[in-house]
Formats: structure tokens, sequence, C-alpha cells
């Protein structure tokens, strides 16, 4: 097991190197210098190479990587030249609003798609079981702009229950407390995520349903209910441990488009913005902490399937 | 593959057939195809695509709508005469740009997924054949890929060059070729120690016949399936890129684009510029994602009859 876990920490840390190099190299190649940017469109070209060369824009881009990876060990995740503050304490401002979006919509998706799943396996091809897979496959073919779009038609504005807009608070517990205007962006991504989990679970649930210790349990006279809730649900939420992992690309992305529909102001909003201006360092760091993000979903997810199916042995 | 069949029977008129009805042995896609057409929703999805090609393509040169010059007598006007679909805040016909955004969407959506099958079906096969080394090497360079979030990478680099349809294409291609390429690889993995590969490799075929005559045609079925997956998420991924202002550049246009420029207007009630454009993207994706369904049973179909 510590062997299994170090190989593969040790796997993780290479493909980060590898999309650190590729993410810089790519950024580095689109955009050689912030320089255009910082000192407005009319700079003559001696002060641009002279900003070049003050902050180490004339290096090998082997030599910039070396010295960003270094500064980035050290915490220090770069400067916007655009809004004239640090990345760190940028993201320090936003991380905790875009991490309560995220966090619990999955929270939501989670606990509506594994009942949910089940309910459909249960009474498979009934019309309960077609219209959900129906609504879930509808969404699943939706911009998530658009589901959102039609959430804010149809709650914001036929029927004005919610606000169209996210919370502007800048403190996370004001937001939280403001279903008013948080509802609409948290139903969005949740909608999202469950029209991806529900067909797995249905699936997951109805392989399981065949197992041989359903029919035992049943046999025996264990009452459905029971059936159920102690062998049918445990069983068929080990697949969605892995899901879940590897559900955070889509929840980022989905996050980024949200926050931009909402104008909430997160990580998503930032970035959004940040293309527009060409803010490098945001870009560069919030890609990569994505990815980051996305390794480590795939690595817990791995070490919590273990944790939780005793019979998976790691070698 | 067996033209061999199977010894019948005795006659018993008192029982059916065993083992499903027996009829006379059919090539393995002829088999996949027959299973499609009787797929009712996968035909469904097939008619929609191929609706929507003849909207799109044919469309416009039936009917004539203004999406190039500014109209400012005709500012969103709802659907009525002249213009069935309404006009935009600039004039422009609706319904001739759902036609104009559709051709970007579907160009691109079936450019990209060209672009990327193409790439994930060389990249897969030459990794699974070389094995060793080379494979680990290659397959680390896809999980570093996997691990970029697709839409941030796709971004910044539509910021730059995404304002035309081939460069979308591109774009979006070379982001989403990593699913095929380990999906061939796995093909290819099983399918190199089979007979007809040691065969052809006896009779002296180098790498490349070896993966451009049989292990690539071998592995189409798969291939075939994710290119339907490819081309509707790359259509969503175009809207996507539209709606938030890095897509085509006027005179072209694409749906996502529409659909921001319609979301200013939804106080004010103006629905015919939100949901056609909306519902269609929604239709053509699902489509997409109904005819690679039922692909993928039909083909399991086939592999399950050989």
């Amino acid at each position: 097991m510590t062997a299994y876990l170090l190989r593969r920490l040790g796997t993780s840390v290479v493909v980060v190197l590898g999309v650190s190099i590729f993410i810089f190299f790519l950024l580095h190649a689109i955009y050689p210098s912030p320089a255009v940017d910082v000192l407005g469109p009319h700079a003559n070209r001696v002060s641009i190479l002279a900003w070049n060369r003050d902050h180490g824009f004339d290096d090998p881009w082997i030599v910039q990587y070396l010295h960003y990876m270094n500064q980035l060990v050290h915490g220090n995740l770069g400067f916007s030249f655009k809004v004239n503050q640090s990345v760190a304490a940028l993201f320090q401002e936003r991380w905790a609003r875009s991490a309560y979006l995220s966090g619990i919509s999955l929270l939501f998706a989670v606990v509506i798609a594994v009942p949910l799943g089940i309910y459909q396996a249960v009474k498979r091809n009934t019309i309960g079981d077609n219209v959900v897979t129906s609504l879930a496959f509808v969404t699943y073919a939706m911009p998530v702009f658009f589901l959102a779009l039609i959430l804010i038609q149809v709650f914001a504005l036929t029927f004005p229950i919610f606000n169209f807009e996210a919370s502007q608070s800048t403190s996370v517990l004001a937001v939280m407390g403001d279903w008013h205007s948080m509802t609409l962006p948290i139903a969005t991504l949740t909608l999202l995520s469950v029209a991806g989990f529900s067909r797995y679970m249905r699936s997951t649930a109805m392989d399981t349903l065949a197992q041989d210790y359903i029919k035992a349990a049943r046999a025996k006279g264990l009452p459905e209910r029971l059936v159920l809730l102690r062998h049918l649900v445990r069983n068929a939420c080990l697949p969605m441990i892995t899901l879940i992992g590897l559900s955070i690309p889509a929840l980022l992305a989905g996050n980024l488009i949200t926050e931009t529909v909402f104008n909430y102001q997160g990580l998503g909003l930032l970035f959004y913005t940040s293309l527009g201006n060409v803010d490098y360092y945001v870009l560069l760091a919030y890609t990569l902490i994505g990815a980051v993000l996305t390794i480590a979903g795939n690595f817990v997810a791995d070490i919590a399937l273990t944790v939780a199916d005793p019979r998976i042995r790691l070698a | 593959m067996s033209n061999i069949a199977p010894p019948l029977p005795p006659l018993d008129i008192t029982r059916g057939p065993e083992g499903g009805e027996v009829g006379p042995i059919q090539s393995g896609w002829r088999l996949a195809l027959h299973e499609f057409s009787r797929n009712r929703l996968a035909v469904i999805g097939l008619g929609t695509l191929v609706f929507f090609v003849v909207f799109c393509f044919i469309g416009p040169l039936l009917y004539h709508g203004n999406t190039i010059s500014t109209s400012l007598q005709n500012t969103n006007l709802p659907p009525g005469a002249g213009h069935p679909l309404g006009t935009t805040d600039v004039g422009f016909d609706e319904l001739a740009l759902l036609m104009k955004g559709g051709q970007a969407a579907l160009e691109v959506g079936f450019a990209a997924a060209a672009i990327g099958i193409g790439i994930g079906a060389l990249w897969g096969a030459v990794s699974g054949l070389a094995g060793g080394i080379v494979d680990s090497i290659m397959m680390r360079v896809v999980d570093v890929f996997l691990s970029i979030p697709f839409l941030f990478i796709v971004l910044i680099v539509a910021v730059k060059y995404g304002a035309s349809v081939l460069g979308l294409s591109l774009i979006i291609g070379a982001f989403t070729w990593l699913v095929p390429a380990r999906l061939v690889r796995g093909e290819v993995l099983t399918l190199r120690v089979r007979d007809f590969v040691s065969a052809a490799r006896t009779a002296g075929a180098g790498r490349l016949r070896l993966i451009g005559r049989h292990l690539i045609p071998n592995a189409l079925g798969v291939i075939i399936v994710n290119v339907t997956f490819n081309v509707a998420d790359a259509i969503l991924a175009v809207a996507v890129l539209g709606f938030l202002g890095f897509g085509l550049h006027y005179p072209s246009q694409d749906w996502g684009d529409m659909l921001s420029n319609g979301i200013q207007y939804m106080q004010d009630g103006f629905w015919w510029l939100v949901f056609p454009v909306g519902g269609a993207i929604v239709l053509v994706v699902m489509a997409c994602n109904l005819i690679g369904d039922g692909l993928r049973d039909s083909l399991d179909v086939r592999l399950r009859r050989r």
C-alpha cells in the first residue's frame, strides 16, 4: 500500500511538472511579454525592451520557467500588472467564494444523483425512470450558460422568486446567507453535475441489483427497504467516488461559466476578465491550480476508493 | 470472419429455435447498420442532424435574410411577416443568423472531431504498437494533457487564434485527441497479438502499413463512436467560446455569440433572441449523442456476433 502510494505520488508529481512546463511554454509562445499591456499601446520599442530586461522577459524561456517555478515553491504566484496586485492576494480574496459555490453544488449533486439513480434502477423502464433519463439527457446536451439562462428566465423574470445576479458581498458568510441571490447559480451547477452523474449511478445501481448478494438478502426475507439501504446503496455508491474525483475539470469549467453568467466575484470570473486583459500570471496560476486540482482529485479518489472498498488491493 | 453457417438443428416444429432467430450470415458492418436502423432514438438523432445540415447549408439558398448591414428601422422586431424569427438589436434577421451560425457550429464540430480523432488514432496506434518505454512516455504525455482543464487551455489559445473556423477547429481538435488516443491504444493492445497482425508482420509489413492497413481499420468501430461524441463536445465548446466572446468575428456568426447578445434583452422579453438559438444547440448536441449511443450499441452487436 505504502509502495503503491509513493509510486502514485511520484507519477502525479511528474505529471504536474509536465503540465507546468506545457502551460508555461504555451503561454510564453502566445504572449511573449506583458510589456505592451503594462506600458500601454504607445510605448516605444526602447522602453519595451528595457521593461522586458528589468522583469526578466528577455531570458530564454527555460530560464524564465525555472525562475517562475522557484518563485512558485516559495509561495509567490506572480504579479498581476493589470490590477497591480499580487496574484496570491487576488486569489486570497476570491477563492473561498468559488470553493463555496463549487463545493455546495457538488454536495447537492451527489445528494440528488445517488437516490435518483437508485430510484431509476429500481423502477427501471417505468415512466418515472424514462422522464428522469430524458431530462438528464437534455441537460447533458445543454451548454451551461443556456441552462443558466433558462433558470433566470423562469425563476427570476417570469416568476421573480430569485435574483438573477449572484450575491456581490465580499464576505463568504454573507454570501452563504443570501439564498435569494445564490439559489440560481448553485442550481445551475448542481443540475449540470446531476446530469453527468445520474446515468452512471443508474447503470451501477442496475449492475449491483443483479448481484447474488442482493438475491441472497431478498431470499432470506429481508424487507426491500433494508435490501436497498444496506446492500444496494453502499455498493452502488463506490463508482461514484471515482466519478466525483474525475469530475473536477467539468466542475471548474462549469464554475467559470456560472460565475460569468451570474457575475459572481470568484476565481472563474477573475479568469474570464483576465482573458480579456491578457493578464498573464493570473491565467498561468489558475490553469496550474486547475490542473493540480484535477490530478489531486484522481489521486484522492483512488485512495478513497481503496479505503471504502476492501476488495480492492493495490500492488 | 467466419463464413461457415453453424449446423442447423433437426427441425422440431413443436419448439422455436434456440438461441434466437436463425438467419443468413451477414457481414458485421451490415449487422451493425441493421441494428442501428432498428434503434428508434438513434434514427431520430440522425434525422435531426440531417435536418440541421440541410437547414444550415441549403436553407440560406432559399431564404435570404439580412445578416450583413445594420438596419435601424428593423431593430428587435418580434417574429412576424418578413422575419419569421424576428430581428436583433442591429436589425439582422434572426432566422438567417441561425443558419449562418449553424454552418460555423457544424463545420467546426466536424472538423475539430476529425482533427482530434486523426491525431488520437495515430498517437494511440503508434503507442500501442511500440510498447515498452515509448508507450509509457507517450501515455504520460496524454496524462499531462488530460490533467489540464480543457476549457481553460482552449480559452487561453482561443483569445488569440480563435477568430476563424479553421482556428477554432484546430484549437478544439488539438485538445480533444486524448480520449481517442487512449481508446485506440487499448484496441491496438488487444489487436496486435492477433493472428492476422502476426501474419501481416511475417509477410513483411512495416509499422506504417500495420497501423494504416490493419490496426486502425480494425479499431474503426471505437473510432467512429468517438467521432460522434467529439462532434457534440466540439459544438458545445464553440458555443461556450462564442458566448464568452472568443468565437468567430463579424461577418461570421456563431450560436454562442448570438446567445450572449440575446441575454442583454432578456428583461425586455425578447425571447426570440435566446430560445431558438439555445434550442438549436441543444438539439444538435443531443442528436450527436443519440447517434453515438446508437452506434455504440449496434457495434456491440457486431462484435458479439463476430
